[in-house]
């Protein structure tokens, strides 16, 4: 698998999925900065890391999605290949119309991080293939701007073509509740785009790939993603 | 020519912040204070005398970067 990281100013969790695309695949992922207009020929997969690119200026993503790096990775994704933004990387995802919705402040004001547990909605995409459905899996978050909101009529959509990749749920599986940390509406996650192709998700699968630190419901993931490219 | 650009949340958009700013003013004192809502404001030079292509560079750069339409709405004004 050909996979390519995006690095903006203030990108902080690149290292991360790094380590986690090598363990996956076997190589390395390229580092590509944000500054530049193409990607290496051959990408399979680009993901958009986490952090805090420019500051959360403006909004969340904003500026970074409209860096000249981010016409590139759209058209990449008009050609169906696979991109992944976690955390930010979701924030700038949905900025640069590659997923609906928006990100905003968590409903209860706070910075969230800690261990998170998620429901897998379905197993049959190149990210979640290594999962059950239904699986329920514990990651980690590390936000302050997580609260997914969409308007009534892309919500519909969403739920209707199966494009709800997580939901927030509780050691047991339970959705809704306490167990949704920020307020998302329906409990969202993660969501996919039309062609699930685009996965953008607020947890960190990254930071769960080693038993050292504390679990590895995380390498599924890109475990899934080194297969399917 | 300057002009004011304001960007606010549309009706029904949860404002988490504006909640809080709200319940702060209430222990402050200040009471009878109904709702709060939070928005963006920003003051904008332009190289154009002609208000016509002020608008369109306003319009251009608030549906492009400065308003995310999905919760945002914007209005501007021009100074003169």
């Amino acid at each position: 698998m050909n996979a390519v990281v995006i690095l903006f100013p203030g990108s902080n969790r690149e290292r991360d999925v790094a380590n986690a695309l090598r363990r996956a695949g076997g190589v390395a992922p390229k580092i590509v900065w944000h500054g530049e207009t193409e990607l290496p020929a051959g990408t399979d997969l680009v993901v958009l890391p986490g952090g805090f690119s420019y500051g959360d200026y403006l909004r969340c993503g904003a500026i970074a999605a409209r860096s000249p790096i981010m016409d590139a990775v759209r058209a990449h994704a008009a050609r169906g290949g696979l991109v992944l933004g976690i955390c930010n990387g979701f924030q700038i995802a949905v900025e640069a119309g590659l997923l609906p919705g928006i990100l905003t402040r968590n409903a209860n004001l706070r910075f969230l991080c800690h261990a998170q547990h998620l429901r897998v909605e379905r197993n049959d995409t190149p990210f979640t293939r290594r999962y059950a459905e239904g699986q329920t899996i514990e990651v980690c978050i590390a936000h302050g701007e997580g609260n997914y909101f969409a308007d009534e009529e892309t919500l519909k959509r969403l739920e209707g073509e199966g494009r709800v990749a997580f939901r927030y749920c509780d050691a047991n599986g339970e959705v809704g509740g306490a167990a949704n940390v920020n307020g998302s509406i329906n409990d969202i996650a993660g969501v996919y785009s039309e062609t699930f192709n685009v996965l953008g998700m607020m947890p960190h699968p990254e930071n769960l790939v080693d038993a050292a630190v504390g679990g590895i419901d995380g390498a599924a993931l890109f475990a899934g993603l080194a297969e399917a490219a | 020519m300057k002009a004011r650009v304001t960007v606010t949340l549309k009706t029904g958009v949860l404002d988490p912040q504006g909640k809080a700013i709200q319940g702060a003013l209430g222990s402050l004192g200040v009471d009878g204070v109904e709702s709060v809502r939070q928005g963006k404001l920003f003051d904008v030079e332009l190289a154009t005398s002609d208000p016509a292509e002020a608008e369109a560079t306003l319009k251009a750069m608030c549906e492009k970067l400065l308003a995310n339409t999905v919760i945002e709405s914007y209005r501007f004004e021009i100074a003169g």
